[in-house]
């Protein structure tokens, strides 16, 4: 109320939008923290004594966490110590070793920021794409397809070639919803699920018959010419490859495209106020089109990128739910292209370093789900972050608005 | 003078756009027949037959029906005829209200001279088929029951599909640790109605946008559902065995030939989907609690001015829908299968929405809309014995492919509670 208090309020204002995703990720890992705890059953065996040796029980579950977050912590970045003893010893074999896991957390970031773009691409206009996993599979499909049956072409063209058969494949797929969506006033959320069971199905056929590699026995289709691979920068184990790079670039070209140009401010507009954007003269059927195509076609090159970069093939369900974590980061980078790409690197990091949880910790990957859907719910929530941390609201603008019926 | 104008130029408009929709449907009504002709009839040898069983397995000698045996070649095309006609007449005049009925009709026919073609000079076991769609159907109804309590109240409820995959879950646990059916069973309805609850909480308490409250709560599932069965499940197999409930056949009814079989012997999953269709549709429609829920559903001011309790209505409904999708859960585990696999679900609680969609809100609307995804889905695992030269992974697309054309051809018309999806603000 009174001037003394005033910049206080400015630094709060200035610092919200930074403090509550970092405190709905920190709330969220206390949430799994406890998950880990109740179903650890040395811990829970400790705690039968709570009452005669509470101190005991407690570092038993401290214990618990520890190891699942330090090794989740070891698997994603490496261990420091060991990355020093490498640069001093020089050996290159020792480096690529020690800084092997910050690399794969970077391979694993890379889809991400494509899959995480595509959804936010969607909220921009109002469209909830769930179908970014069916989008990425096809996407992977178009890709290795022309990968393996082009033949002698220079990398210069084969690569972009295979990039762009991804997106228009996860585009074409994302072109089905968006047309009944704009013609018949069907919703996304619906037919975009329906749309990814029948991508799943197709891959399956695909692999097992036309796309099947013949002298193998698994579902799985032959290697891509290595004209077509995305460079590597590393020798062997190794994998960061170019499509980081190729991420970061779409990134920059989404955020200009948005926030720069005539057609993303009318997609931006479409997707505040759809009536505004009908009054103000703006077609919104193509805008919706548009959008769901492109988001379409990111998470087509998510998948691309993944074939090209790092399979060199292509298998039955090859995505770890990339097009389903896609969301939770859309939401948490607040639909902000340079947002979606710091999200995608915290999802990458995770999602690398539960490997070794699971096999240090013999905690279930899955857990990184259960942490995402609680950093969705608190980011879609900020209420309840802020009445268990007892913060002021500040006037900032919630988030898009999807739940407009089942018609149009 | 100008507002009566413009009542008029909507009013034409409406009967223009009326009028488009029901030549569109003739259209497609003819391009369906021509499909049955071109697909199923063309180039089929005339003396070729069809042979469907009528009998369950267990029937016995003495009560077994004969097989139906028809001509293949002139039933499709017969049925063709007859498509092709109803498309005509729907061109010449259309028919009005009895629209869907004539489209649900013509599908029908669709699929049994499919069916015709698939099993020329071969034999289905028809009555098996149907008994299986109607299993199919059981978790699909419970889904588009459960929301169609949500949406009455005016809460879209998107998370049907986690809500039946944890309550699988929990029933498969409760029921194998405690040796019992029945304590899985009520331990899967409290699952799913303390996850609605949740989902209440978020869309009506904190009016987080429903649809990602929803998807909240099934990547939750999802996450929590693998994370339990890889930890616990995978390791102890006994944790995984809970049984199933076992069938009970109906004394009288389960004795009429062929629906008997079909409907009334079955597990209490089955029958209590009947129970619930029927409460449901009662309870909504012919009793005061109905008529205030969908007062809510409908116009939350006006309710609330009336003195109903909106956020406690719709809080209640939400939940009680949570249970109904967690019996719907149950069904996998304790219903079907007895064991509980990641993601078992399998898109049925969406399919769920799209039947409540197709049956425009209202339970036997969903029922009957339910029984056509049901069978789609039978006919996936039957075809694939009929060395049909389609793969079976195309005919696995079947439903989802289904939901997509119902979703796209009935959202325009089928209307849903006006304030659906839509948070209560007190003033």
């Amino acid at each position: 109320m009174s001037d003394s208090q005033a910049p206080s309020l400015v630094w709060r204002r200035r610092l919200q939008p930074i403090l509550l995703p970092a405190l709905a990720i920190f709330t969220a890992f206390v949430f799994g923290s406890l998950v880990i705890v109740l179903t650890d059953f040395s811990v829970l065996e400790a705690f039968k004594n709570f009452a005669s040796a509470p101190g005991g029980s407690l570092s038993a579950a401290w214990k618990a966490i520890g190891t699942a977050y330090g090794s989740l912590l070891e698997g994603s970045l490496g261990s420091p110590a060991r990355m020093i003893a490498a640069l001093q010893s020089g050996d290159s074999k020792q480096i690529g070793d020690a800084f092997y896991p910050i690399t794969e957390s970077l391979v694993a970031a890379t889809p991400y920021i494509f899959a995480g773009l595509a959804v936010a691409v969607g909220f921009r206009c109002g469209l909830f794409n769930i179908g970014a996993e069916g989008q990425l599979f096809i996407g992977a499909i178009c890709s290795v397809w022309v990968g393996i049956t082009l033949k002698g072409l220079p990398a210069i063209v084969h690569i972009p070639l295979a990039l762009l058969a991804g997106a228009a494949g996860g585009a074409l797929w994302a072109f089905v919803p968006a047309i009944l969506k704009a013609k018949a006033g069907a919703h996304e959320v619906i037919n975009t699920i329906m749309m990814n069971y029948v991508a799943f199905r197709l891959s399956e056929w695909l692999l097992n018959g036309p796309l099947k590699r013949p002298e193998s026995a698994n579902p799985v289709s032959a290697f891509i010419q290595p004209s077509a691979e995305l460079p590597r920068f590393f020798p062997d184990p190794i994998r960061f490859h170019m499509g980081f790079f190729v991420a970061l670039g779409v990134a920059a070209f989404i955020y200009w495209f948005l926030f720069k140009t005539t057609l993303g401010f009318e997609i931006r507009t479409v997707g505040a106020n759809a009536s505004a954007a009908k009054y103000a003269g703006m077609n919104i059927t193509r805008n919706l089109i548009i959008a769901m195509c492109l988001s379409g076609a990111l998470a087509g090159l998510a998948g691309a990128n993944e074939v090209l970069g790092v399979n060199h093939n292509l298998a039955n369900a090859f995505s770890a739910g990339y097009g389903f974590d896609s969301i939770a980061l859309a939401l948490l980078g607040k639909s902000h292209p340079f947002g979606v790409v710091l999200a995608a690197v915290l999802f990458g990091t995770l999602r690398s370093g539960s490997t070794r949880m699971q096999n240090v910790a013999q905690i279930p990957v899955d857990i990184i789900s259960v942490i995402q859907a609680l950093v969705i719910a608190f980011i879609a929530a900020p209420a309840i972050i802020r009445a268990i941390y007892r913060l002021k609201a500040v006037g900032e603008g919630e988030g898009a608005v999807f739940t407009r019926g089942w018609g149009k | 003078m100008a507002a009566s104008t413009t009542t008029v130029s909507i009013k034409s408009l409406a009967e223009e756009s009326h009028r488009a929709r029901s030549r569109i449907f003739g259209a497609a009504f003819l391009i369906i027949a021509f499909l049955i002709f071109w697909l199923f009839a063309n180039g089929v040898d005339p003396v070729l037959q069809s042979t469907f069983g009528l009998n369950q397995g267990n029937v016995k000698a003495e009560d077994r029906l004969p097989d139906w045996v028809i001509p293949s070649y002139g039933t499709v095309v017969m049925l063709s005829v007859v498509s092709a006609a109803i498309g005509g007449a729907q061109l010449a005049r259309g028919f009005g209200r009895y629209t869907h009925l004539m489209l649900g009709l013509i599908v029908l026919m669709f699929i049994f001279s499919f069916l015709t073609w698939a099993t020329r000079d071969a034999s289905i076991n028809l009555a098996g088929m149907l008994r299986t769609s109607v299993g199919a159907a059981v978790p699909i109804t419970l889904g588009a029951l459960s929301g169609i309590l949500c949406e009455r109240a005016g809460v879209v409820n998107i998370a049907i599909e986690g809500l039946m995959l944890s309550a699988a879950l929990v029933a498969t646990l409760v029921a194998s640790v405690a040796q019992n059916l029945w304590i899985g069973l009520i331990a899967a309805l409290l699952t799913g109605a303390a996850l609605a609850a949740i989902h209440a909480v978020l869309s009506i308490r904190y009016k987080v946008d429903q649809i990602i409250s929803g998807t909240v709560i099934n990547i939750f599932s999802t996450g929590i559902t693998s994370f339990i069965s890889a930890k616990f499940m995978q390791v102890y197999p006994d944790l995984n065995n809970p049984g199933t409930f076992p069938n009970v056949s109906i004394p009288v009814l389960s004795s009429i030939p062929i629906l008997g079989g079909v409907f009334f012997s079955s597990n209490i999953f089955t029958y209590g989907a009947y129970l619930l269709l029927i409460i449901i549709h009662v309870g909504l429609f012919y009793t005061r609690w109905g008529l205030r829920v969908r007062a809510v559903g409908e116009h939350p001011k006006a309710a609330d001015t009336l003195g109903i309790n909106v956020l406690r209505t719709r809080y209640i409904n939400v939940m009680l829908g949570g249970m109904a999708a967690g019996f719907g859960g149950a069904y996998f585990t304790l219903g079907s299968v007895g064991r509980f696999d990641e993601v078992m679900t399998a898109g049925r609680g969406f399919i769920g929405l799209a039947a409540m969609i197709f049956g425009k809100w209202t339970p036997f609307g969903a029922f009957g809309s339910s029984l056509i995804f049901g069978f789609a889905d039978s006919l996936a695992s039957k075809l694939a014995i009929l060395r049909v030269p389609i793969p079976s992974q195309f005919l696995l697309m079947a439903p989802y492919i289904a939901t997509m054309i119902a979703l796209a051809g009935l959202v325009g018309r089928a209307i849903p509670p006006a304030a659906d999806g839509q948070p209560y603000e007190k003033q």
